[in-house]
């Protein structure tokens, strides 16, 4: 009778595979290692979330009385991640040019390239830092701080850029005997230009993002007012400050997307 | 006759005018920033005497301290953003399977998980290791807990996105043998996502490495503690050690990440 027959050595297709169970196991034998290695006990464990319903308590109520100087600090937070978008994006649309293989000989590329990969590999707090040490505490530092940030990731976004367009439109500029200066303004910028906006609108919201940390090491804004908060224990101003923090952040993604639309 | 005197133009008048409108925005805000902002012209004209002052300081590198403290510190480091990358998973793909639209047909949910991705991404992961500092004392916990949280919204985001794009036919099937939606998450969504999963994951570990070699600032463990300390003893030269520390194990990570993912993909 031809009815449904199940053949019983079809292949299982989940099978096991050893390797990936080899390395899950590693993984979990590194995590109790390492929690080992932490010194993390159940009592600690415990400790802390006394604490912290302890700190969330005192934040509750956030505190808004000191609002000038969480101002003050609101508004050089603003103009470092302004100052330093627009210089980092002039900046980069140069250097990116420069470190595009397809327009440049090798000679100027490649030590442009490494330029900005080392403006990339260094997290933004460090370069603070050095800038804190070299030019003193307050706005400049945040500033030519975040310039090193933006340069590391829209030169290196815009030179991928370049490096995709397509050349026919180059050489037929190229064909009407046009200089340099034209073929890039008429032939490289209109393919790229539109992603070049997309990329400097996400290098202004997250240069926003950073202001606001930079001062944590002494490099002007919110987060000099955030750690000394911190340091002097006044969580309700903190949770005020956050607050801030947040509502800024989410203002800079509502002013993004409307730049974004207007430039589609 | 129908001559062709069409004047061709790229953008309507409108378009023309809220693009011209947001570069008189952006000039005037770049105006008004440079005229409010506190700079010390002196400190600018300064600064690369001074900047030059402090790498001759910095020069002749100290590599005996690597022995002493720096490699613990390093170690400390990778712990950090490892363990922190994997503590974000526990909380990060619930989070992402509530953001997913095919899995999770609630306004509610999507809100919620939506509000905890956000608020993750928008606390940098130096405030976070200040609230954790202030809540479990400085050390590595604060730090692995800073990085867990800050990964969050990053990889619930797009471990979300990428379930959103997995092909539904095979869901489907799987709904029609009647099968539990643990095995249809485990057979049907988990191989789909898995490439996109391990890639998420590791490059959120590379970054990770980067975010926290600089915790230690706000005592919240790693290489951060021995460039804090020995940057306010003035020994520039172990500053150099451990900036070079950093330099090399960022990297390393990014030759890691990149050689895992070209065999994944």
């Amino acid at each position: 009778m031809a009815g449904i027959n199940t053949p019983q050595n079809r292949e299982n297709p989940f099978k096991q595979n050893w390797f990936v169970t080899a390395t899950w196991l590693l993984v979990i034998c590194y995590v109790l290692y390492s929690f080992n290695a932490m010194g993390l006990s159940w009592e600690r464990f415990n400790d802390g979330l006394g604490h912290a319903s302890n700190l969330l308590g005192r934040m509750v109520p956030p505190n808004f009385s000191r609002w000038s100087l969480l101002m003050s600090g609101l508004i050089e937070s603003l103009e470092i991640a302004i100052i330093s978008s627009i210089c980092g994006i002039f900046i980069s649309l140069f250097l990116g040019l420069f470190a595009a293989r397809n327009m440049m000989p090798s000679w100027v590329s490649t030590p442009v390239r490494t330029l900005i990969a080392l403006c990339r590999t260094f997290h933004p707090v460090i370069i603070a830092i050095l800038f804190v040490k070299s030019v003193g505490f307050g706005a400049l530092a945040g500033i030519l701080t975040l310039v090193v940030a933006s340069i590391g990731f829209i030169a290196k976004l815009f030179a991928e850029a370049i490096e995709e367009i397509s050349l026919k439109q180059v050489e037929a500029i190229r064909a009407t005997g046009a200089g340099f200066t034209s073929i890039i303004l008429f032939s490289v910028m209109p393919q790229v230009f539109s992603r070049f906006i997309g990329f400097s609108t996400y290098q202004l919201d997250s240069n926003l993002r950073n202001s606001t940390m930079v001062g944590i090491v002494g490099a002007g804004g919110l987060g000099g007012t955030l750690f000394s908060a911190f340091q002097r224990f006044d969580y309700d101003f903190v949770a005020a400050i956050l607050i801030v923090i947040i509502a800024l952040i989410m203002f800079g993604e509502f002013l993004s997307n409307i730049v974004r639309r207007i430039f589609r | 006759m129908n001559t062709i005197d069409h004047h061709w133009q790229r953008f309507t008048l409108k378009q023309k005018l809220s693009r011209y409108a947001v570069y008189l925005v952006l000039v005037i805000a770049f105006v008004q920033s440079i005229q409010s902002v506190e700079v010390i012209p002196e400190f600018l004209l300064d600064a690369p005497e001074q900047m030059a002052d402090m790498f001759t300081r910095m020069w002749p590198i100290d590599f005996a301290y690597y022995p002493v403290a720096v490699h613990d510190a390093m170690i400390e480091t990778l712990n950090i953003a490892t363990l922190g990358t994997l503590i974000t998973l526990i909380f990060a793909i619930p989070l992402a399977l509530m953001n997913a639209s095919n899995i999770v047909n609630s306004a509610w949910c999507h809100w919620i998980s939506r509000f905890f991705l956000v608020s993750s991404r928008s606390v940098n992961s130096l405030v976070w290791a200040l609230l954790f500092v202030s809540i479990f004392g400085p050390g590595v916990i604060a730090g692995v807990l800073a990085i867990a949280f800050r990964s969050i919204g990053f990889v619930g985001k797009l471990l979300g996105e990428a379930i959103e794009e997995v092909n539904m036919g095979s869901i489907e099937a799987l709904k029609a043998t009647g099968a539990s939606w643990m095995s249809i998450l485990l057979k049907g969504y988990w191989p789909q996502v898995l490439p996109a999963f391990f890639s998420i994951v590791l490059f959120r570990w590379d970054i990770n490495v980067r975010e926290s070699a600089v915790l230690g600032l706000v005592g919240a463990g790693g290489i951060g503690v021995v460039l804090d300390d020995s940057m306010n003893l003035f020994q520039w030269d172990r500053v150099a050690m451990s900036l070079l520390a950093i330099f090399v194990i960022v990297i390393l990570a990014e030759i890691v990440v990149v050689n895992i993912r070209k065999r994944l993909l």
